[in-house]
C-alpha cells in the first residue's frame, strides 16, 4: 500500500501537448504511471504519445475513467484548470505550475468547497514536485532513480530539499512509501496536516519525514496534531534558520510575517510535540536511521 | 512589490477612499509652489520611501510656512532613510509629496491581509491608530474574515466601524472607506494594504493619512498600470538586476555567494553554511533547468557582490543532468573569468559523470559530495581568504 497514488491509478494530464507537459508525461509513463490520456482544448479527438487527446477534463474522464489528473497549464490558466478538474470529479488533482496568483488560489479553494466532503477534489500544490509512490507510479517531476521502495513516507514544501532528503535515506538503505510535495505557495491545496492524517492510517508507512520552512502556520499546525497522538515517528526539519524577516525566500509563501512563522520557532513547536529534528540539513538521513532505531 | 505612499493613496482614491489634497514634488522649490497650490495654513512633507515608521526616522516634516517646506524638502531629498524596516543601509528619498495637513481627532488603523490561516482576505481594524499593529494590544484588534464569493458586506464594515466608535455619519463614511480599499486589494491583486492612521478629522471627515500597500508578483501580468510603479530606486541594486534577468535573488551581508536550484535545498545549504560557522552572501534559486547560459548569469551576479569571497555551488539535478551542469559550470567560470574560490556539490542523475567533468577541466574547483562538506570546504575557504586579505 502507499497513500494518493499506486500504479493502478488512471492518470490524465492537463496541458498534455504543450512542451513541459510532454516531457513529464514521457517520464511519468516511462516510469510505469497508468496515464490514460490528456486534455488540451481544440486537440480533441487527437493522439498524443499514443494516449487520446480531449477538449475537457469532463470528456476525458467519461471516455477514460481517469481518477487523478496533473497540471502543467501556465499561471493565469492553471486555477481555471484546476477548478475544471474539480468540477469533472477528478479525485485527486496535482498542480505542478509555479506562479499562480494568490488570490486565483483562493478562488479555488472557495470553489472545492461547493462540493461535498465525498466527492470533494483533494489538490496537492501548486508549485509543487508532485507524488511518486516508488517502484510504482509518479504524478510529478522528481528524479526517480533517487527513491528506494520502503516505509518511510515524505512530506514537504520544497522539490529539491526533498530530494536531498530522499537520496540521503537511499544511502543508508532506507526506502520511502510515498513522497508528497505539498508546494511554496501560500495558499496550497493540502497541507502538512492533511498528508499525515493519510499516512497515519497508511499501513505500509513505518515513519514520516516532514520537511517544512520559513512562513505561514502549517508547521505549526501539524505540530499540534502530531501531539495529539500521531503514533508512528515524525523526523523533522525546517528550512531558513538564516532568512530574514520579511524578505522572500524564492517559494512565494517563504516569508516570515508574524510571530511564529521563523524556523527557529518552528523547529521548537516540532520538537515540543515530539518531532526528532535533524540538527541540520545533511543530517535528515541519519536522524531517520536513529528513529528508526536502526543505528 | 511594494509601491510608494502617494501612489498607494491615489489608488484608494479611485475606489472612493477620502484622502488629503497633496501634490508630488522634486525640488524644495516645487514643494513650496505645492504647497501654495494646495492651500490652507500647515503642510506635511513626506519623504517617499518604501517602508513604513517614515515618522520616527525623520521622514516626515510638519511645516507652518512656505521657509519651513523649503528647508524640509531640502533635508529630505537625496537622503537616505533608515528605518527599522529598511535596513541599516536605508532607502534614498528622489520624491516627496506634500499634503495638507490634517486637523486629527483620533487616528485609527485599518488593514487588509491575505490571512493564511484561513485562506482569506482579512480585515484588521483597530482604534488604536498611528502606532505599529504589533504594538497594539491584542484585545484592542479587531478581525474580519472576508467569504471569497461574495466579498466584504457593508454589515461587517458597519460592525467594526462601530467597534472603532464611528456612529452617525462617521459610520457612513467609515463603510465607504471599508468597501473601497477592499475593491482596491480585491481588484488590483494585492497581498496587503495598511491605512495608519486613518483619522477622523476634528471636521469629522474619515481621511487615509498615510498608507502602505503591497502588490502579488505573481499577479502583475494582469496589472501592467501596476507594474509600472516599479522603483528601482528603493531596491537593493543585485535584488534589482536578478529581478531583471529572472532569477530568485535576495542580497544577504556575509561573505559565502550562494548558487543553488530550489528555494528550499537554497534555504538549507544556507542552514548549512550558518551552521559551519560561515555567513551566506545572498539567496540564490537559479531554478530547475541550470543552462549554461543561465548559469553564467548567475555567476555575474553573486561576483558583483564585493563582500563575496568564495563561491558556493549547490545543484541536486532532478530534470537536468550533473554531466550537463558541470559543462555548463565550466563554460560560465571561463566565460565570466571568475578569481573567486568554487566549491562546487552535485548529486543527483548523473553525478559521476558531472563530477568527472569538473575534475578534468584543468580549472580550480572544490568538489564536494554531502552538503555538509560543501559548507565546510566554503567556509574554511572564505576564512582563509579573510586571513590572507589582513596586513
Amino acid at each position: 500500500m502507499s497513500i494518493l497514488l499506486d500504479k493502478n491509478t488512471p492518470v490524465i494530464v492537463q496541458g498534455f501537448t504543450g512542451k513541459i507537459g510532454t516531457f513529464h508525461a514521457q517520464d511519468m509513463i516511462a516510469y510505469g504511471t497508468n496515464v490514460v490520456g490528456g486534455v488540451t482544448p481544440g486537440r480533441g479527438g487527437t493522439k498524443h504519445l499514443d494516449r487520446p487527446v480531449f477538449d475537457s477534463v469532463e470528456d476525458a474522464v467519461a471516455a477514460t475513467g481517469a481518477t487523478a489528473s496533473i497540471v502543467f497549464v501556465p499561471p493565469p490558466y492553471a486555477a481555471d484548470a484546476v477548478m475544471e478538474a474539480a468540477d469533472a470529479g477528478i479525485g485527486l488533482c496535482v498542480a505542478i505550475t509555479d506562479g499562480i496568483p494568490s488570490l486565483d488560489m483562493m478562488n479555488v479553494k472557495r470553489y472545492m468547497w461547493r462540493f461535498p466532503k465525498e466527492r470533494r477534489m483533494r489538490l496537492i500544490g501548486p508549485n509543487c514536485a508532485g507524488i511518486i509512490t516508488p517502484g510504482q507510479a509518479i504524478l510529478g517531476l522528481m528524479p526517480t532513480h533517487i527513491y528506494k521502495r520502503g516505509s518511510v513516507g515524505i512530506v514537504g514544501r520544497s522539490g529539491t530539499l526533498g530530494y536531498e532528503a530522499a537520496d540521503q535515506m537511499k544511502a543508508l538503505g532506507i526506502g520511502v512509501s510515498t513522497s508528497v510535495g505539498i508546494g511554496g505557495d501560500p495558499i496550497n491545496g493540502s497541507s502538512f496536516r492533511d498528508i499525515l492524517e493519510l499516512f497515519k492510517d497508511d499501513p505500509e508507512t513505518e515513519a514520516v519525514v516532514m520537511i517544512g520552512e520559513i512562513g505561514g502556520p502549517q508547521e505549526a499546525e501539524a505540530a499540534d496534531y502530531i501531539k495529539a497522538g500521531f503514533g508512528k515517528p515524525v523526523i523533522g526539519y525546517v528550512a531558513g534558520l538564516s532568512a530574514p524577516k520579511g524578505k522572500r525566500m524564492g517559494h512565494a509563501g517563504a516569508i516570515v510575517s508574524s510571530v511564529g512563522e521563523s524556523a527557529p520557532e518552528k523547529v521548537e513547536l516540532l520538537k515540543a510535540a515530539g518531532v526528532h529534528v535533524a540538527p541540520n540539513p545533511s543530517e535528515i538521513g541519519a536522524t531517520v536511521q536513529r528513529a528508526l532505531g536502526l543505528h | 512589490m511594494d509601491i510608494h505612499e502617494y501612489q498607494a493613496k491615489e489608488l484608494l482614491a479611485r475606489h472612493g477612499v477620502v484622502i488629503p489634497r497633496g501634490e508630488l514634488a522634486y525640488s524644495p522649490e516645487q514643494a513650496v509652489l505645492r504647497a501654495r497650490e494646495t492651500g490652507g495654513s500647515a503642510w506635511v512633507v513626506k519623504g517617499q520611501v518604501h517602508s513604513g515608521a517614515r515618522g520616527k526616522a525623520g521622514g516626515i516634516k510638519f511645516c507652518k510656512d512656505p521657509h519651513e517646506v523649503w528647508n524640509a524638502a531640502d533635508t529630505l531629498l537625496g537622503k537616505r532613510l533608515v528605518t527599522h524596516q529598511t535596513g541599516p543601509k536605508g532607502k534614498p528619498i528622489f520624491r516627496l509629496y506634500v499634503e495638507a495637513a490634517a486637523r486629527i481627532e483620533r487616528e485609527l488603523y485599518l488593514g487588509f491581509v491575505l490571512d493564511r490561516q484561513s485562506e482569506r482576505i482579512m480585515v484588521i481594524a483597530s482604534a488604536e491608530g498611528g502606532t505599529e499593529i504589533e504594538d497594539v494590544a491584542a484585545e484592542s484588534i479587531h478581525r474580519v474574515i472576508v467569504e471569497p464569493a461574495v466579498g466584504l458586506q457593508a454589515f461587517q464594515a458597519r460592525a467594526l466601524a462601530f467597534k472603532l466608535g464611528c456612529g452617525g455619519d462617521e459610520m457612513a463614511q467609515m463603510v465607504q472607506t471599508m468597501l473601497g480599499a477592499y475593491r482596491t486589494f480585491r481588484d488590483l491583486d494585492a497581498t496587503m494594504i495598511e491605512i495608519n492612521p486613518l483619522v477622523v478629522t476634528e471636521e469629522k471627515a474619515v481621511v487615509a493619512l498615510d498608507c502602505k500597500m503591497s502588490f502579488d508578483d505573481n499577479a502583475l501580468y494582469r496589472h501592467p498600470d501596476i507594474a509600472e510603479l516599479r522603483d528601482r530606486s528603493q531596491e537593493d541594486p543585485r535584488e534589482g538586476a536578478a529581478l531583471d534577468r529572472g532569477l530568485s535573488y535576495v542580497g544577504l551581508d556575509g561573505t559565502i555567494g550562494c548558487m543553488i536550484n530550489g528555494a528550499g535545498l537554497a534555504m538549507a545549504t544556507m542552514d548549512m553554511i550558518m551552521l559551519a560557522g560561515g555567513r551566506p552572501a545572498n539567496f540564490l534559486d537559479i531554478g530547475g533547468g541550470a543552462t549554461p547560459d543561465r548559469v553564467a548569469k548567475a555567476f555575474r551576479l553573486v561576483q558583483a557582490d564585493d563582500n563575496v569571497k568564495v563561491i558556493l555551488v549547490n545543484i541536486f539535478a532532478g530534470i537536468n543532468r550533473c554531466d550537463w551542469v558541470a559543462k555548463g559550470i565550466v563554460e560560465a567560470v571561463g566565460a565570466t573569468k571568475l578569481r573567486l574560490p568554487l566549491v562546487v556539490r552535485l548529486a543527483g542523475t548523473n553525478v559521476e559523470e558531472g563530477r568527472r567533468v569538473l575534475a578534468e577541466s584543468g580549472l580550480a574547483i572544490v568538489s564536494a559530495t554531502t552538503l555538509a562538506e560543501a559548507a565546510e570546504k566554503a567556509v574554511a575557504a572564505a576564512k582563509a581568504t579573510e586571513t590572507a586579505g589582513t596586513p
